[in-house]
């Protein structure tokens, strides 16, 4: 029935298992001292080792380029918002945490808002957030991304609902958030494969 | 006869306020060593170093709400952390802390009683410091607390015997119960420990456990009982405790270094030719070394070694501290009489 090839005694995958035998200890063993001097020359060699506290305000640890922390709202190269309000954010969130109203633009925003549509209101309760990054993976309009940054912790929970006055990006051209990290040629090419799942067309 | 008093006072306030000051920074000294020993830094935020952080938490326990259970001994229950800290301090006066001191002319002794009967004043003292916990422990009202309490004390009371046994060698060996005879024979480097290494190990682990040391830490392992016999203590009162614990380390320390590490005494103490008063400094900071060094052991032993089970710890004390000391005072006694 069974394939000889998964025996319960396949070689071991480390080198670290040890075989444990009941033998009767001898004289030292059972003194136990040695072993207390061994265990203490193990402590005090840690006195020396290298620390790995990190001292938080004053250094701070480094992020991977691609961590996913705070959320920004982008806008394009002219200063105006991507955001079109589409709501797929809100749909991907497994967390529930992205919650919009959408608005027409009116005539003579056009340098404001790049599409025709966009979000009037644009909130993420960053308790509820998982920051899973769905949001980004889901947006047709790069316009939202998760950065580097992190959510500070806050005494109220109506201050951590972050609306766009927070998540927007300044549209200073010098205080632009830089996400070309994250944003490769290959991230662009999965969104747009058709083979992928996000982007099979689906028949209602 | 004044100049005594007064002589006596100073000396015993000197060694009061050390002894506190010591405790204090030990609490600090812990841990931070609790800290490198698992690769961590340690306090390091209340003042350079973290050396204001004793401060800090004096300050946090003064500050911190006096609670006292309804149902508990109101007279016992403030008795109980008192005594534990006076008879912590009390130990001290017996020790002699370094060679004889002249000051115009006249010799003083750098201790503040030489009773004769110095060891066993110690015991004495030690023995009676099972109260202040066990009092603690039943005014508390309280079943993890009265558990606690009734650990600490057949523990202690178990190891006391232990104690007292191997000492008995050592006492053999001087022929005096007087701690300053017991140290002035150990001049130089011709240290008891070299003529009583199994009794210095007996001594060692039952310091360990009347100090309620880990790993002998049964009385207040909060992984069954919460937190022992101070479950119900807050504010200085649970301070008390905590302190007398640190007082009695070093405490500790003291009495191990003058019985089996040469006191004061340090190699070639006679051939430095040094005036009386150089030599005092010089033997008190070789003592205060000694001490140090003890203090950094206890730490170091409570941070490698997990905690005896209460069935381990009674049966180590009764079935192999107590014959091992029984044979070292024979062997001994045997040593003694033959070398006479």
């Amino acid at each position: 029935m069974t394939s000889s090839r998964f025996t319960w005694y396949m070689d071991s995958l480390t080198s670290r298992s040890k075989v444990v035998s009941n033998k009767k200890m001898t004289f030292l063993e059972r003194i136990y001292l040695p072993a207390i001097l061994q265990g203490m020359a193990i402590t005090f060699s840690h006195l020396f080792r290298k620390k790995t506290t990190v001292k938080y305000p004053e250094v701070k640890r480094e992020f991977s380029d691609i961590y996913r922390g705070k959320h920004v709202l982008k806008r394009d190269d002219e200063g105006r918002e991507r955001c079109t309000a589409c709501g797929l954010c809100a749909v991907a969130c497994p967390a529930e945490a992205i919650t919009m109203v959408a608005e027409e633009r009116k005539p003579g925003e056009e340098h404001l808002y790049r599409e025709e549509k966009y979000a009037r209101i644009y909130e993420i309760d960053m308790l509820r957030c998982i920051f899973c990054g769905m949001c980004e993976e889901a947006c047709p309009k790069e316009a939202i991304f998760l950065t580097k940054e992190l959510v500070p912790s806050e005494y109220q929970r109506d201050l951590l609902i972050f609306g766009k006055d927070i998540l927007l990006e300044p549209s200073d051209p010098n205080k632009r958030i830089d996400i070309s990290k994250r944003q490769t040629q290959e991230v662009l090419e999965f969104k747009k494969d058709i083979r992928q799942k996000h982007n099979k067309k689906i028949n209602i | 006869m004044i100049t005594f008093i007064l002589y006596k006072t100073i000396l015993a306030s000197l060694i009061l306020i050390i002894s506190l000051v010591v405790a204090m920074y030990s609490t600090l000294i812990e841990r931070k060593m609790a800290g490198f020993f698992q690769d961590r830094l340690g306090p390091s935020r209340a003042g350079p170093w973290g050396l204001l952080q004793p401060l800090a938490d004096g300050i946090k326990l003064f500050f911190k709400e006096e609670f006292m259970p309804n149902t508990a001994d109101k007279f016992l229950y403030i008795l109980g952390p008192s005594l534990t800290m006076l008879i912590a301090l009390l130990t001290s006066a017996v020790i002699p802390w370094g060679p004889d001191i002249m000051i115009n002319g006249t010799i003083y002794a750098l201790q503040v009683a030489d009773i004769n009967i110095g060891i066993l004043y110690v015991f004495a003292v030690v023995s009676i410091g099972v109260y202040g916990i066990m009092i603690g422990g039943w005014a508390s009202n309280n079943k993890y607390a009265l558990l606690g309490a009734v650990r600490a004390s057949s523990q202690m009371i178990s190891y006391e015997l232990a104690m007292s046994l191997s000492i008995i060698a050592v006492v053999m060996m001087s022929g005096s119960l007087s701690m300053k005879e017991i140290v002035a024979q150990q001049q130089g480097i011709n240290w008891n420990i070299w003529y009583q290494p199994l009794g210095f190990l007996i001594f060692l682990i039952c310091a360990f456990a009347e100090t309620n040391r880990s790993p002998f830490d049964l009385p207040e392992c909060e992984t069954e009982l919460v937190g022992g016999y101070h479950t119900e203590y807050s504010s200085m009162k649970l301070g008390f405790y905590l302190f007398a614990e640190y007082i009695n380390m070093f405490i500790s320390g003291a009495v191990i270094s003058t019985l089996f590490f040469g006191g004061y005494h340090f190699p070639f103490i006679d051939r430095l030719g040094l005036s009386q008063n150089a030599l005092a400094v010089a033997g008190f900071f070789v003592l205060f070394l000694k001490i140090t060094f003890f203090g950094f052991l206890f730490m170091w032993i409570r941070w490698t070694l997990p905690r005896f089970r209460y069935d381990q710890l009674m049966g180590m004390g009764w079935k192999k501290l107590i014959p091992l000391a029984i044979l070292n005072v024979l062997i001994t006694g045997v040593v003694v009489l033959l070398n006479r």
